[in-house]
């Protein structure tokens, strides 16, 4: 990004602000609505002294970090093995399908059921639901090496383990990234999907609590401590991206 | 050889050539008597599931390469040139006949022999050297003595100074001189080129031309060429074989017997290439409807 536009970027943030500070008031909006950023900020710190804001938003943090973790490695795991064996694959792909269409957060409540008030099902959710754009990408990935590039290995006298580890998991290494990255924002949602439907920690479990007192500023509060993990779980994959794939040009890379 | 057509030899009428007389005992040189790469009536079909009378893609291919020998391979696009590169590099066997490199029979991957695409196939996440040395690597060579092997074969190639760099940081010509110094890092006694250089420029080309030239002749090494260019062809070998569309099979083989096979670029220049590059483009209906692609 050049200077102009991280400008741009910085006065669309403030004008965003300001609207939300001054707007409400503008249009008459009660509070119990739309509280307005001042009563959110002011919020935050009485959620901080009082709620013990910290331990919920490092419990929500763990669950993604955990959930999101086992969820990618689950799906290059299996997206490996799928993609070296076609027959499994076709074998598997009716179920694969049905379980990737199936609404993975309609789970929530089972694994509550399951797993109790805990932060087992709300890690189980991310993870099922991080698990999918993984497998799918890696799979494909793996499929699509040029089959030149496997033939010149393959006469140099490679193992099957040299292939694989010289040549198709490399080169699915960018399709992985872009997987990630989707992961790294759908494990928030499962995650606070999770804690919506039960159990007494974590930045969704303030979110119900807020809402039944019917504290609109305390919901605010949640979502954006909710959303400043998403980006912060998204910028940490861009940047793994960046440290991995520095061999691409630049051109080939999205702007994070 | 009951397949193949009669010879073509170009004619050496011109006895007041003093190049022509050179040549003889240049070619006599670098063509000991032993075969290399040979084919036995070679025939190759790619049934689907089930389907029995697959037509052949290459039909009674019968041919045999010197060591040393420098032999090229033209024909119409499709006619299952590639195929035959594949079986002399043990990708898969043939439907029938037999395929033998260096007195054995190719079963499989055969150590000795390399392969070098059009396409550079270099692995963009791994530096030029770490491209170079992936055979070595692979042979299980220790990385000190493969580093060393690397750094030799790009200073042949003309790339000392660009071990560090990544595939996307070279052009074109660079990146195939890296496929270059891969190929020759095998050190292999046989070289099967797959249209190594058409999709560079014409300069560019004549200079890795001039090179790949070079390091056959000086070391020896046998080499089938495939290529569609009719004047690399005359320029780089010392046989050529002219293959009919599919069913492949070879119907003409053309003795170059020009001098100079290690300076193609003299070679290219010398009087007799003009005529040759004639007959070929005759014998492959170069022009007229419906033939070459």
């Amino acid at each position: 990004m050049n200077n102009r536009t991280v400008i741009g970027s910085v006065c669309i943030l403030l004008l965003f602000l300001a609207s939300w500070e001054w707007g409400p008031g503008v249009m008459g909006m009660p509070e119990y609505v739309l509280p307005k950023l001042s009563r959110v900020w002011s919020e935050f710190f009485v959620m901080w002294d009082n709620s013990d804001l910290l331990k919920h938003t490092l419990v929500t943090a763990a669950e993604v970090l955990l959930g999101f973790g086992i969820g990618a490695l689950l799906g290059v795991a299996i997206g490996v093995v799928l993609g070296l064996s076609p027959a499994t694959e076709a074998m598997l792909s009716p179920y694969i399908l049905a379980l990737q269409i199936a609404p993975k957060v309609a789970f929530a409540p089972l694994f509550v059921m399951w797993l109790g008030y805990t932060i087992y099902p709300k890690i189980l959710v991310a993870v099922l639901i991080v698990f999918f754009p993984v497998m799918i990408n890696v799979l494909s990935a793996v499929r699509a090496v040029d089959p030149d590039m496997i033939n010149l290995i393959r006469i140099m006298n490679a193992s099957r383990w040299q292939l694989f580890r010289l040549v198709e998991f490399p080169s699915a290494m960018p399709a992985l990234f872009s997987g990630l990255r989707i992961a790294s924002t759908l494990a928030v949602i499962g995650v606070t999907v999770g804690e919506l439907v039960g159990g007494n920690l974590g930045l969704g479990y303030l979110l119900v609590d807020s809402e039944g007192q019917g504290n609109t500023a305390g919901v605010f509060v949640a979502i954006v401590g909710l959303t400043v993990i998403g980006i912060v779980a998204y910028a940490g994959v861009v940047f793994a991206e960046k440290r991995m794939l520095h061999y691409m040009p630049k051109a080939n890379l999205v702007t994070a | 050889m009951t397949t193949t057509s009669p010879m073509y030899v170009v004619s050496e009428s011109d006895g007041n050539q003093p190049a022509a007389t050179a040549s003889k005992a240049r070619v006599a040189d670098v063509t000991p008597t032993r075969v290399e790469i040979e084919f036995r009536g070679v025939s190759k079909a790619f049934p689907r599931k089930g389907q029995k009378d697959a037509p052949a893609v290459v039909k009674d291919l019968t041919f045999s390469i010197r060591k040393g020998e420098v032999v090229s391979l033209i024909g119409p696009s499709g006619c299952g040139k590639s195929t035959l590169l594949n079986m002399g590099s043990g990708l898969y066997s043939p439907t029938t006949g037999t395929v033998m490199v260096a007195g054995q029979e190719v079963k499989g991957p055969v150590k000795k022999v390399a392969f070098m695409l059009q396409k550079d196939l270099l692995m963009p996440w791994r530096t030029i050297e770490k491209n170079v040395e992936v055979g070595l690597e692979i042979a299980g060579m220790p990385k000190a003595e493969r580093r060393a092997i690397a750094t030799e074969m790009l200073g042949k190639c003309h790339l000392a100074g660009f071990e560090k760099h990544y595939p996307f940081q070279l052009s074109g010509g660079m990146r195939q001189r890296a496929a270059l110094a891969r190929t020759l890092a095998m050190k292999p006694d046989v070289l099967f080129l797959d249209e190594p250089f058409s999709a560079l420029d014409a300069q560019t080309k004549m200079v890795l031309q001039q090179d790949l030239a070079r390091t056959l002749y000086n070391e020896q090494k046998t080499a089938l060429f495939i290529t569609h260019d009719l004047a690399e062809a005359v320029a780089l070998s010392d046989r050529i074989l002219v293959m009919s569309a599919r069913p492949g099979t070879i119907i003409e083989e053309i003795d170059v017997n020009l001098p100079m096979r290690d300076n193609p670029l003299e070679r290219r220049k010398l009087p007799e290439t003009g005529p040759l590059i004639g007959r070929l483009m005759e014998l492959l209906h170069v022009g007229e409807e419906g033939s070459m692609h």
